[in-house]
């Protein structure tokens, strides 16, 4: 009884708000802009010394990159659509959605839901500069969508799914259902030793530093920078 | 590709390290940034002002004059900067574009002199970004009508040999053309109005008898003004006929509302010639005397602001329209009201609610009677809230049309197009073009070799070749694509080609004619399929290099490795076939070619990767071939 009474009372104030705004003429979206204030997040990294030693990157590297993500992000926060939409230009043929955001959540160690500028580098640093170790972890985290530390079929079959529709639709041969689930089975087959179903970071890392193609593959980008 | 995205390229070559665990296949090799130099700052000194700016913000364009070496030619060895002789207003916003990515066009500049900046520093002006875009086109179609108009104005002398009907009817669309025509011109307008005179004259009472009451001019004159009716009616009849005979196309001329007045203004007096003292109809001719008032509107031949006036009354339908629509909405609603307000008093001439109608619209149009008054309290309250209402609903769409007359007034006339269509039609073409834009340079790329030939070769003349048409950037775009494609072991190809290949799913393997193929190589390695490729005809053929077999209906079209040049293959290939699929996972040789897929190209294509034809004549054709009528579709967009 006394929420329907202070629900009419609720509405009987809006009401008469409603014919105040009529008599004083003032419209509803004006009101809407006074009530909301622009928050502007601005994130700056910390000092250039402290990011060299953090990363394996040299000064001038540091600078180049940081001209080039603050050109882009002004704000000094990259977020999770921005992310989308810089990975549709390098990718225009397919749908690089979902693949930009496990990309995203691999980056975003605080999952705070905006990459800062030391998450990129530091994690650039690794992927361009780190040890083979290093590398193999960071692409197991990306995999390990929930990072549960255990890399399963069906995170595998999403992850493998995304990368397949960067494609997009104009590919030869035809994309199949079947051809992504073939080589899921092919990455389990190589990678679960214990036959288990999941892969976890020891078959992972294993087994990679015995493929001899991935060694080599591993290092093609190390002066991308 | 977007010049700020381009900072993002190393993030998304690292993060590409992801795709190596799952990748079966070996990954290309890296372009190498073979002149790896410290970023420099370069000055360019434009007529005196001097700008800065990295040399990579410059080199994001390679199609531009400054992105290439075209700048070199504008060094000062003296100064050590590149000096420009030109506006540098203007160049303010060349430059911001290399800085942003976006070009913005400044209202306070001239267009014909901003696009000519455009076309020196080699940008094409439809990258204009979607703020400035509309601002720009609008300038441009007034800067061409003008141009037009002005060229037209010109046009005094008369083109020779036109025939008679072209002169007469260029006589009467353009009385000024000649004597002959400026006299036809006032004749008529002579006569329609002694024409309309006459009408109203003719119902004046002049004069009367003593012993009758007064009678109109028409009845006392009659056969004064028979004879100028005949006499009007007959210019009127000839001048149709004159103008029916000369319009280039009869049957639209017959359909214009010019011509439609023609007729409905001669019509009643011929009728009446063939009705002839038939007492039934001749109440019913006399109606139709009515439309010889329609006369009055011939004059909008000769009357420009007549003619203005038509078409904003046209243009403005909507506004119109609306008025319309409120009013009724309007006057139905306080017509009801006042009937029932005033139901109550007595001798009321509300006597129902279309009566009321009346006393409505009289007030809302604030014209006031009289005639009706509400007599009752309720009835003055609510007779003044239609008054007042009245006003606001009245002056709110005539603004409106206001505006729409000085507008089209000013402009003389000129026809307004669905700018809103066209807008959106030619933003949606923009953003494919973009888009598609990087896509197809991958795939073009692909098709010429230049991937491998950039990763694998260090000979010189062709990395300097190559540089005049990919830049580091964007080969190293490429080798990211490329990357992709062997880790899902799949290719990209074109959208028209994969249409196409969908159809064609029989296949027949051709024998093979290509002398160092398959043969060399067995299938080799676990992980890589067997794969036929559908292929399709090469339409336009004729700019590709060398064609010493028949293209059409290619139906497979094989990868090989071989040891061949790299160029020659991305040539001969295109001609080769063979009926053995090659692997992928060609170790033993070091060369992988990708399958170079022959598809229906744009010419300018071909030919700018031909190194022997001769350069395409504008430096930014290469990212966008698609302005032409065979647009290369990339779906997904």
């Amino acid at each position: 009884m006394s929420s329907r009474r202070r629900r009419c009372k609720r509405q009987l104030i809006k009401f008469t708000q409603h014919i105040a705004r009529l008599i004083t003429g003032t419209l509803n979206s004006d009101n809407e802009d006074e009530e909301q204030e622009s928050t502007t997040v601005r994130c700056h990294p910390e000092n250039l010394e402290q990011l060299q030693l953090q990363t394996h990157f040299c000064r001038q590297e540091l600078q180049l990159l940081y001209r080039g993500f603050k050109n882009e992000c002004p704000s000094g926060v990259v977020n999770e659509d921005t992310f989308k939409n810089i990975y549709a230009v390098f990718f225009p043929l397919g749908d690089s959605s979902k693949y930009a955001q496990f990309l995203f959540n691999a980056f975003d160690k605080d999952k705070n839901g905006s990459l800062s500028f030391e998450e990129l580098v530091c994690d650039l640093s690794v992927l361009l500069r780190g040890t083979t170790e290093e590398k193999l972890n960071w692409a197991f985290n990306l995999y390990d969508i929930n990072k549960d530390g255990k890399i399963t079929k069906e995170e595998m079959l999403d992850i493998l799914k995304s990368i397949y529709d960067l494609m997009g639709k104009s590919i030869h041969p035809r994309l199949k259902e079947e051809a992504v689930r073939q080589h899921v089975r092919i990455f389990f087959q190589k990678m679960d030793i214990n036959q288990d179903g999941v892969v976890t970071i020891d078959e992972f890392s294993d087994c990679c530093q015995k493929d001899e193609n991935i060694m080599q593959s591993l290092k093609i980008f190390d002066n991308a920078v | 590709m977007a010049a700020g995205v381009a900072a993002w390229l190393p993030f998304a070559r690292a993060a590409a390290i992801g795709w190596m665990p799952v990748a079966n296949l070996p990954m290309p090799v890296a372009p190498t940034n073979k002149n790896k130099r410290q970023d420099e700052l370069i000055i360019l000194n434009v007529s005196g002002r001097r700008f800065q700016t990295w040399r990579n913000t410059l080199d994001r364009y390679p199609d531009t004059l400054l992105g290439s070496s075209e700048k070199e030619f504008f060094f000062n060895e003296e100064t050590r900067e590149y000096f420009f002789d030109r506006d540098p207003d203007s160049f303010r916003s060349i430059l911001n574009f290399y800085r942003t990515g976006k070009l913005h066009y400044p209202r306070y500049e001239c267009i014909s002199a901003y696009d000519e900046e455009l076309a020196f520093f080699g940008i094409i002006p439809e990258i204009i970004s979607d703020c400035c875009y509309e601002e720009y086109k609008d300038r441009k179609r007034e800067n061409t009508e003008r141009l037009m108009d002005d060229l037209e104005d010109n046009k005094d002398n008369k083109p020779p040999n036109m025939t008679c009907r072209e002169t007469m009817w260029r006589a009467f669309e353009n009385p000024h053309t000649s004597t002959m025509a400026l006299v036809f011109y006032y004749v008529t307008g002579f006569f329609i109005a002694i024409s309309v005179i006459t009408n109203v004259v003719e119902t004046v009472p002049c004069g009367s008898m003593p012993n009758q009451r007064d009678i109109p001019c028409g009845e006392r004159y009659t056969e004064a003004f028979f004879c100028m009716d005949t006499a009007c009616v007959m210019i009127f009849t000839v001048e149709y006929l004159m103008r029916l005979f000369a319009a280039p196309s009869r049957y639209r001329f017959m359909r214009s509302v010019m011509s439609i007045i023609d007729v409905v203004a001669i019509l009643p007096y011929y009728i009446g010639l063939v009705m002839t003292n038939n007492e039934d109809v001749s109440g019913a001719f006399v109606t139709l005397r009515v439309f010889r008032v329609f006369r009055i509107f011939k004059f909008s031949r000769h009357s420009q602001g007549l003619r203005i006036l038509g078409y904003t009354l046209k243009s403005c339908a909507s506004e119109l329209g609306f008025l319309l629509f409120s009013l009724t909405m309007a006057i139905i609603i306080f017509a009801t009201v006042m009937f029932y307000a005033e139901k109550g008093s007595s001798s009321s001439k509300f006597t129902s609610i279309p009566a009321s109608f009346w006393y409505t619209i009289v007030t809302m149009t604030t014209l006031g009677y009289g005639d009706m008054v509400p007599k009752t309290i309720a009835g003055k309250i609510f007779g003044s809230i239609c008054s007042l209402s009245g006003v606001l609903v009245i002056a709110l769409p005539v603004p409106v049309i206001v505006s729409n007359f000085s507008r089209i007034y000013h402009q003389n006339q000129r026809a307004d197009k669905r700018r809103a269509q066209k807008v959106q039609k030619a933003r949606l073409a923009r953003m494919r073009i973009s888009k598609a834009g990087s896509s197809t340079a991958f795939l073009h790329s692909k098709r010429n070799g230049l991937n491998q030939s950039l990763e694998l070769t260090g000979s010189l003349e062709e990395d300097q070749q190559l540089k005049k048409t990919t830049s580091l950037l964007e080969s190293q775009h490429h080798h990211l694509l490329h990357c992709l494609e062997k880790t899902t072991n799949h290719e990209f190809v074109d959208e028209r080609l994969y249409e196409q290949g969908y159809l064609q799913t029989a296949l027949q393997n051709f024998p093979s004619q290509s002398p160092s193929l398959s043969s060399e190589e067995g299938v080799t390695g676990t992980c890589c399929s067997r794969r036929t490729k559908k292929n399709i005809q090469a339409l336009n053929a004729t700019h590709t290099h060398s064609h010493t077999h028949n293209l059409q209906e290619l139906s497979a079209l094989h990868i090989h490795c071989g040891e061949q040049q790299p160029l020659n293959t991305s040539r001969s290939s295109l001609n080769l076939m063979s009926d053995e699929s090659g692997s992928l996972n060609c170790k033993s040789s070091g060369l992988v070619t990708t399958a170079i897929i022959s598809i229906p190209t744009p010419p300018s294509n071909n030919s700018r990767a031909n190194p022997d034809a001769p350069p395409p004549p504008n430096p930014d054709a290469p990212p966008r071939p698609n302005t032409g009528s065979d647009v290369v579709k990339i779906s997904a967009l």
